[in-house]
């Protein structure tokens, strides 16, 4: 450890943090939550492109009936880790990313409470990330079995299935000890007068999320652990012909997987609740009632597991029960949506590309809601699980739903982590074609679903045809915005305007109020007094 | 009530998006039920699609009022209130309202759904890896038992027949046997599954019940009409997933009666004297039949496999060696892969798929397996 302190350290104490290893150390070793939120972000748009390559595969061969241009096997491996990576390397890590930006800024603090924990949890996402790759190059390609990993297929996979353990296990280190480090910053670095209810949303929400994660990612580690143990050890946890239930697996997977939905669209809500109050002009409207919303929504989430598996098979009583605590959900999610559109009731709107993605989030993620409280009913729900309507759905919640969040907080805080202005007009024509693809792919999807196509099949019958060739042309739509996306953010880290110290005058935490833009290497040196 | 509000609402919904002439061959809903309950779904979708729509018009409606008359470029003042308990109260209880009363009719639904007792006919549906096996269990038509493949051709999957599949209707959508019913009768369906789970679905007859390896899962359909309902397997089960569709047929009560009488002819002439000689090549050419039903898939037709993922067969030393290896091998399958325990299929069907391997591509044991030698070793 030695080694890492240079001579030049022997300074007053007081500049002793201003210094930082050059080049490739000064990430390596980084402990800066900046520096660390950086590398999520930029990690997470890796992850996002290599999971979109995989999504527009499968679209290729969906463009037309017949296996074209890829087997069926391959097919599968590509469904599986296109999910995989894009949940769990692609839109938690982009979140994580604008925690550690944003918190300490936020709630003026200097750095993240841990920060050599800060570093650790993010070097252990590329590993992970390159054992889901390395898992294509195994003997007999990558696990063909859903990004769910339903027991006994799972059990019966290749190698591949090995390496996909172990990369869900790394990742859930990860993101363990990203959230400690999340609920003990907000806890105990809050600046004088910084209260919990005082706390802008997005730290609210991230404080709620953490909580999520630190009690269900255990919960994964152990299904997949016992798939694990299937496979090598001769346990039979999910396997009948042993004493086992494989219904059991989903079970375990699900009470992850559920609030897993919801570890995704609560940093969003946060961003979209600091997005939509700055360009309304307007405080956010019910900030009490959208806290408790939010903790009610995490709270429920581990209540309604088994909506997932309404097809799987379990008593009457018990569908009925998971029926009305789904349904149940909308109300606080409600609540939720007309907030926001209150904020914007009579505020003075302006629609800069963040504002733009937030009303895009919106409406979106609305209509993808609105879906979900339609599979939420039983009846219906058996028609339409596992069809296409249901991959419609997920995709409005998590495309529309956290993406498009995303796109509207890296336009929001580009400014102040940058220094530097975007170029508009391009971030608007990337609003409207990411918005104009996104719905071309997906909104036919619920019609395929509706007029019973399976979802995860290479090749379908003619009747679907139409529907998915329109889907296809949107997807491959939508991939090609994002480059301007990625030309956008480089652009405006390169050469874009100076940006202000407040960008956007509607903007009013402390980020925007007290730091300059760029913010200090140590966001606040002595903490700020909030009123 | 009628489907044409939510043909509406799809349209609207699909028309803000872009306008296509001919609407007429894109399907935009459920597929026509052929059932009461599935009726009842339909409408029950119906339903809270509409109210989901109508919503979304007031929800949308204020905030695009707010987008075109709060902007500040048209000099709009931002008012400054933040709360409202009246207004927060009602946008809690109102939609609480609503959700209940949707959780009344989808409950009746539901409590039908799931009330499979006194039923006409039951089959059992077995999933494979990747086929349907059927068993008429009780009901008129007891004891008929038969597996259902896909019959699409290989070339029109693979596109060296592309004429051919866009002149198919029921391009992968067609069994060589179909699960036949009589119309208005109770059928209840028992799911199961052979390795993985996988999953029974019919659009039409708006039935889908996995089938888990282990346990016995029910559903139910009483079919209105007489005709043809296709559907497909609906849990990811393997490569083949996309090809194990499920055809049901629905008949008149006498028709239905008539293709039991056939089907029980039919497994009386089936019935292979178990005296019987069996020569090499009667052996060959009933298991290149099997083969092509069981192995096919994995293996291929080359017996070469898929490199990596699917062994071959062609020069394997399993298949070149001792018999009794590889009889023990089909019959248990092998742990922690995708070659299953084939137990399920009759003594003289596996001799029979043996000897065709041993005697094909590059392997020339000039051996044959007697149905015997694989009773033997069950």
């Amino acid at each position: 450890m030695s080694a890492a302190h240079a001579p030049t350290h022997d300074h007053g104490h007081d500049d002793h943090h201003a210094h930082k290893p050059s080049g490739i150390m000064r990430w390596v070793a980084s402990t800066n939550h900046k520096d660390i939120g950086t590398m999520y972000l930029w990690f997470s748009f890796t992850m996002f492109l290599v999971g979109g390559v995989m999504a527009l595969i499968i679209r290729s061969e969906l463009f037309q009936p017949g296996l074209q241009i890829v087997k069926p096997e391959f097919f599968n491996s590509m469904t599986t880790y296109h999910g995989l990576i894009m949940v769990f390397g692609a839109i938690m890590p982009a979140f994580v990313g604008f925690a550690n930006w944003l918190i300490p800024m936020q709630i003026g603090a200097p750095d993240m409470a841990f920060p050599r924990m800060n570093n650790l949890s993010f070097w252990l996402l590329p590993p992970a990330a390159l054992l889901l790759i390395a898992a294509q190059f195994m003997p007999g390609g990558g696990a063909g079995v859903g990004w769910t990993l339903y027991a006994p297929l799972s059990t019966q996979a290749g190698p591949a299935m090995d390496l996909t353990i172990f990369a869900i296990h790394i990742l859930g280190m990860s993101s363990i000890m990203g959230s400690i480090n999340i609920i003990t910053t907000i806890l105990n670095m809050r600046a004088p007068g910084m209260t919990m209810m005082k706390m802008p949303m997005f730290c609210w929400t991230w404080l709620i999320t953490a909580y999520l994660l630190v009690a269900v990612m255990p919960v994964l580690a152990g299904a997949v652990t016992m798939t694990l143990t299937d496979r090598h050890f001769g346990t039979h946890f999910f396997n009948a012909a042993g004493g086992g239930d494989p219904v059991l697996y989903q079970h375990i997977f699900w009470f992850f997987g559920h609030p897993e939905v919801y570890i995704i669209a609560i940093p969003a809500f946060g961003v979209i609740s600091q997005v939509i109050p700055a360009f309304s002009r307007k405080p956010l409207f019910g900030y009490a009632s959208m806290v408790y919303a939010t903790a009610s929504i995490a709270i429920l989430s581990f209540m309604v597991w088994a909506h997932h598996m309404y097809t799987a098979g379990m008593p009457v009583e018990a569908q009925l029960y998971f029926m009305y605590a789904t349904v149940l959900i909308a109300v606080p999610t409600g609540v939720k949506v007309f907030n926001w559109v209150a904020t914007m009731w009579k505020g003075a709107l302006t629609f800069e590309t963040p504002m733009l993605f937030a009303i895009g989030f919106l409406f979106l993620f609305t209509l993808g809601g609105f879906t979900g409280l339609v599979l939420s009913i039983v009846p219906v729900d058996v028609q339409l699980h596992d069809t296409y309507y249901v991959v419609a759905h997920f995709h409005y919640v998590m495309v529309a739903g956290a993406l498009f969040s995303a796109f509207a907080g890296i336009y929001f805080w580009l400014p102040k982590w940058t220094g530097r202005m975007y170029n508009e007009t391009l971030g608007k024509w990337h609003f409207w074609l990411s918005l104009v693809f996104f719905n071309v792919t997906f909104f036919v999807q619920h019609f395929l679903g509706l007029a019973g196509m399976p979802r995860r099949i290479p090749d379908y019958a003619l009747q679907f045809a139409e529907f998915n060739m329109i889907s296809t042309i949107g997807a491959f739509g939508f991939g090609l915005s994002q480059l301007l996306f990625l030309y956008i953010v480089i652009n405006c880290i390169r050469s874009g305007e100076k940006a202000a110290e407040r960008q956007w005058e509607g903007a009013d935490s402390l980020e925007w109020t007290h730091l300059p833009s760029p913010a200090p290497w140590h966001s606040f040196e002595t903490p700020p007094v909030v009123k | 009530m009628s489907n044409k509000g939510f043909k509406k609402l799809a349209a609207a919904g699909a028309l803000f998006f872009w306008s296509v002439a001919a609407w007429a061959e894109f399907k935009l809903n459920l597929q026509t039920p052929n059932t009461v309950l599935g009726e009842k779904i339909y409408d029950l979708h119906t339903i809270i699609t509409v109210i989901c729509f109508v919503i979304f018009v007031g929800v949308f409606g204020f905030m695009f009022y707010a987008v075109f008359k709060h902007r500040k470029s048209v000099g709009h003042k931002a008012a400054q209130f933040h709360e409202n308990t009246a207004v927060e109260v009602a946008w809690t209880l109102i939609p609480a309202v609503i959700l209940v009363a949707l959780a009344v009719p989808a409950t009746g639904t539901l409590i039908t759904m799931r009330d499979s007792s006194e039923a006409d006919l039951t089959i059992k549906a077995t999933g494979y890896q990747w086929k349907w096996g059927y068993d008429y269990l009780k009901g008129e038509g007891e004891g008929i038992s038969f597996y259902s493949t896909l019959s699409t051709p290989r070339a029109q999957i693979d596109g060296t027949d592309v004429a051919g599949r866009n002149a198919n209707p029921n391009y992968l959508l067609e069994t060589d046997t179909h699960v036949v019913v009589p119309v208005g009768k109770k059928i209840r369906i028992l799911t199961t599954a052979a390795d993985v789970i996988h999953a029974w679905y019919v659009p039409a007859l708006a039935v889908k019940q996995d089938a888990v390896p282990g346990f016995i899962r029910d559903t139910w359909f009483k079919a209105e009409k007489v005709g043809i309902y296709r559907g497909q397997c609906a849990e990811l089960c393997g490569k083949e997933h996309g090809f194990m569709p499920i055809v049901v047929e629905v008949m008149e009560p006498a028709a239905y009666t008539a293709w039991v009488g056939a089907q029980q002819k039919k497994a009386v002439a089936a019935k292979v004297d178990p005296e019987k000689t069996w020569t090499l090549e009667d052996l060959k050419a009933h298991g290149e039949k099997i083969y092509a039903q069981n192995c096919v898939a994995c293996h291929q037709t080359t017996g070469m496999g898929v490199p990596g993922a699917f062994p071959a067969l062609s020069g394997s030393k399993v298949v070149n060696g001792p018999k009794d290896d590889q009889i023990k091998l089909i019959l248990n399958g092998k742990q922690g892969t995708a070659m299953n325990a084939f137990k399920h299929l009759s003594d003289v069907d596996l001799a029979a798929a043996i000897t065709y391997t041993r005697n094909s591509w590059n392997n020339k044991t000039g051996d044959a397996t007697a149905p015997a030698e694989v009773k033997a070793l069950r």
